[in-house]
């Protein structure tokens, strides 16, 4: 066949790993990424990687590890994938220590390795507390090798804007923009992957960069691609305020021994260091004494939140609690989180080894993403040569990174992002090159009337936006949206809310249409490319909240307080395993459960009954629709979650 | 009236038009940086006149001075502007882009160079390939601590833009790319195309264009010890420069 080649969108590490793993295999790879693909939101990424190896000799393992993912997950991921993903998680660590990333060691010179959230082992591989950027630029470095041998060609400053599709449906390309000349022009190529990462942006301000918009996935959901579980977004319970961001604070500060507290008394201004020890509320160490500060993001967003809002304890009377190292001495501290520690410095002027921090729950991660596929063995792991691996449902589109919905279910852990971008990465290649070869012609043999009409379509909605005059700036714009979506579809969801927030959405979607676009020269200018990402943004924000407001439940990142089905505080989950066992063996020896356990075992058997599903959006005839999709869950049973 | 900030902004409509200055008031906001005053110039964009003006032109990323991107040159001094706190700076506030890169627009400049150097030097591991060999070496925390420290570069042109020798008209490699010939010389595999990256870094635009003005170093905003990897090259480059005159 005819020369071939794999468009990859974005540079992170999913991205990356994709590319350089299909240049291995001796595909050509054409990376198109809005900046250089070494200024990727990933490098924000800081604590660390996970990977069941085992260093402290505690009986951890790649079980234990898809136990706990899936368990964190609330029982919404695909398990198959789940246990793929932790079973490689030793080897992909292993391949970054090769690749040269500056690990931290233990005094032998084995890889470290640290707690994280959601697990009770030390799984966590980090370097310093920049891990995500020190990954990235161990596989930026891999890629720059494969583009001076001619088998990776980057386009940096540029920005995915759709697929192209053929007569039948199938992707053989993908329209790019210019960023600085404005020139619009649709590349051909045989497979295309979105790794465009997370849709922050939609928040406004979130611990995400700058480009993560969301733009592109939703512009993939927008050409009929189905988007999955759009309604969980992960809610940190730990980042510094500012105007412009929401800087992160990472897990690893309690992983290494950081504890989280209030004043007891509502109003105690005295400062934090004043407070004696008796007089602070260690209310996640209370209230989890197993899991302690370590408690899943999910979890620890709604406590902090129920401290603040509900006991009126939060500090300064605000949505802050304290986040204190100041018992670490300072050489551990900077050996170990010195990256953080300078941020927080840097930002708000008080030396956290000195001072507890003063943080709270921001925007952070997207569960959900582009919907995409998978071919799983007999013995429940992946089949790493299947074409459907990542695949979406546009044929010949894939999705991977945060882009994608599959690997961390209602709530990710802390230090199983960078897990699952690099591993759908490296996992995906073998397929997507088998894809290629069984393809029936090569998209450089396709006449180019196949392309012509995407890139004027593309020109058209561009050259149309340039020429908006209307009255509304699109940046104040984006403002609101941010404003509803912060207000209404964060930590607490309420359905009344959630209407009117949909009805807001609509509002803001009608006065788009009233944009000036601010910014009229033809050189580099980001008003027009950024007032489309705002109408995608917009379209997202409504299937996140129809999403929201339809999921009469609560589950893992998604609160809905009139759907708790509020566990009895004494409940043990094994006793729900017992339970369903009894009933599949002919009956339920009642006797045997306190009734309120019962009950509620009832109670949350047939909320999965209506709820343990995906949430799949799409797009058609310019409205969204919300349907449901069994999960694959049968590798671990589902079971009610506990962390005390 | 509520305080407003001022700013002096140099702006270039495009490579080749010619910079001019404009004046911006911003209405002041507790705990604002640069970028977030930036952002407020994009939702009204009037200057100081009032005159309607296209918002000013930046690269901007992480905003935790992570990636690099944000960096321009603020009252004078190279810095990102994501960590330049407005009640930090002396008013008005100059927003420069930085002078040894050609400027794309505004505040934005075309910094490939730089990611170019990183080529010549090799900067990378030469590994075999991406299946499942093991760990790597075992290496001591010793040896982590400095090699992280190197790691943290992360491209954003402080300090060439603070280097007298680096200039638009030669070809230096500058401190940033040899710091990272320095990285993967010490790394136990990388090391393996050590003689490659010494041979590069003797020629013109290596080592030797180095005038020892240590101004990197001081604008580095990661602290990385880039004064002390030119000078372990250079050490580095001498021994190959006896072994290549008495193996020739």
């Amino acid at each position: 066949m005819a020369d071939q080649r794999v468009i990859i969108i974005g540079g992170g590490l999913a991205g990356l790993a994709a590319t350089m793993k299909i240049a291995e295999l001796g595909t050509k790879v054409l990376l198109v990424s809005f900046q250089p693909v070494k200024r990727s939101h990933s490098v924000c990424a800081q604590g660390g990687i996970n990977g069941a190896v085992n260093i402290k000799g505690e009986g951890d393992s790649p079980e234990i590890h898809f136990y706990d993912t899936v368990k964190g997950g609330d029982f919404l991921a695909n398990q198959p994938l789940c246990k793929d993903m932790c079973y490689h998680a030793p080897f992909v660590i292993y391949l970054l220590d090769r690749l040269g990333v500056p690990f931290n060691r233990t005094p032998e010179g084995n890889l470290d390795f640290r707690r994280f959230g959601g697990t009770l082992h030390h799984r966590t591989a980090f370097a310093g507390a920049t891990t995500g950027q020190q990954l990235l630029y161990a596989l930026d470095e891999q890629v720059r090798r494969f583009e001076t041998r001619g088998l990776v060609e980057k386009m940096e400053w540029h920005e995915y804007l759709g697929a192209v599709l053929d007569s039948e449906g199938r992707c053989v390309g993908a329209t790019i923009n210019n960023l600085r000349t404005g020139e619009i022009r649709s590349e051909r190529g045989d497979a295309v992957i979105l790794a465009t990462g997370g849709p922050g942006l939609v928040y406004g301000r979130s611990t995400n960069s700058m480009v993560c918009t969301g733009t592109a996935t939703t512009s993939a959901y927008l050409q009929g691609a189905k988007y999955g579980n759009p309604e969980f977004i992960q809610i940190h319970p730990s980042a510094i305020p500012g105007r412009d961001k929401l800087r992160l604070m990472s897990e690893s500060a309690r992983g290494e021994g950081g504890r989280v507290w209030v004043p007891r008394k509502g109003g105690d201004e005295r400062k934090p260091k004043d407070i004696p020890e008796a007089e602070r509320l260690y209310f996640l160490e209370e209230k989890y004494p197993r899991f302690g500060n370590l408690v899943p993001r999910d979890v620890g967003a709604r406590e902090i939140y129920d401290i603040c809002i509900n006991e009126k304890l939060g500090v300064h009377g605000e949505m802050k609690v304290y986040l204190d190292l100041t018992h670490k001495s300072r050489e551990f501290l900077d050996d170990r989180l010195g990256g953080i520690l300078e941020i927080y410095e840097k930002f708000t002027g008080v030396d956290p080894r000195e001072e507890p921090m003063e943080i709270f729950p921001a925007v952070h991660y997207s569960m959900g993403g582009i919907w995409t596929d998978f071919e799983s063995t007999d013995d429940g792991f992946i089949n790493h040569q299947s074409p459907q691996n990542q695949m979406t449902s546009i044929q010949g589109l894939y999705a991977a990174g945060e882009a994608d919905y599959q690997y961390h279910g209602a709530n990710r852990l802390g230090a199983n992002s960078l897990l699952s971008c690099i591993y759908t990465g490296l996992m995906m290649g073998p397929g997507v090159v088998n894809y290629l070869k069984n393809l029936p012609q090569a998209a450089s043999e396709m006449p180019s009337s196949m392309f012509d009409g995407d890139e004027k379509r593309w020109k058209d909605r561009f050259s149309e936006i340039s020429q908006m005059s209307g009255s509304e700036n699109p940046y104040a714009l984006h403002n609101e949206l941010a404003e509803a979506m912060i207000s209404n579809v964060l930590i607490v969801r309420e359905n009344e809310k959630l209407g009117a927030t949909l009805k807001v959405i609509e509002d803001i979607e009608s006065r788009w249409k009233n944009i000036e676009c601010v910014d009229t020269q033809d050189w580099t200018n980001p008003v027009p490319s950024f007032v489309n990402q705002l109408w995608n943004m917009i379209q997202l924000s409504k299937i996140i909240t129809m999403g929201a407001l339809q999921r009469d439940e609560f589950r893992g990142s998604h609160y809905k307080p009139d759907f708790d089905l509020n566990q009895p505080d004494d409940f043990d989950p094994a006793d729900y395993l017992e339970f369903e066992d009894q009933k599949f063996n002919g009956g339920v020896h009642k006797d045997q459960f306190a009734s309120s356990h019962l009950d509620y075992m009832e109670r949350f058997e047939k909320n999965n009954e209506n709820w343990l599903k995906s949430s799949i959006a799409t797009y058609n005839n310019g409205k969204p629709t919300i349907d449901y999709e069994q999960v694959d869950t049968s590798l671990i049973a589902p079971r009610p979650r506990k962390y005390d | 009236m509520s305080r407003m900030l001022k700013f002096k902004i140099k702006r270039q409509d495009s490579k080749e038009s010619s910079p001019y200055w404009e004046d911006f008031t911003v209405p002041y906001k507790a705990n604002s940086n640069v970028i977030s005053c930036l952002m407020d110039i994009q939702a009204n964009p009037l200057n100081s006149k009032g005159e309607k003006v296209s918002p000013v032109v930046w690269d901007c990323s992480c905003l935790e001075e992570v990636c690099g991107s944000c960096t321009m040159v603020i009252n004078g001094e190279v810095r990102q502007s994501c960590s330049a706190l407005v009640d930090k700076l002396e008013e008005p506030i100059r927003l420069e882009p930085m002078s040894k890169f050609p400027v794309i627009r505004d505040l934005a400049v075309d910094r490939s160079r730089m990611f170019e150097a990183l080529k010549k030097v090799q900067a990378w591991v030469p590994a075999d390939g991406y299946h499942d060999l093991g760990p790597g070496e075992r290496i001591s925390p010793e040896h982590q601590h400095v090699a992280y420290k190197l790691s943290e570069c992360m491209t954003c042109g402080c300090c060439v833009e603070a280097c007298p020798q680096y200039s638009k008209n030669n070809d230096f490699l500058g401190a940033a790319a040899m710091n990272q010939a320095r990285l993967f010389n010490m790394h136990p595999t990388g090391k393996s195309l050590r003689k490659d990256r010494l041979d590069v870094l003797m020629q013109a635009g290596g080592i030797s264009d180095c005038g020892n003005a240590q101004n990197c170093v001081e604008a580095c905003p990661k602290s990385i010890p880039l004064t002390e990897s030119i000078a372990d090259l250079g050490k580095q480059a001498s021994k190959q420069f006896w072994n290549n005159l008495f193996s020739s």
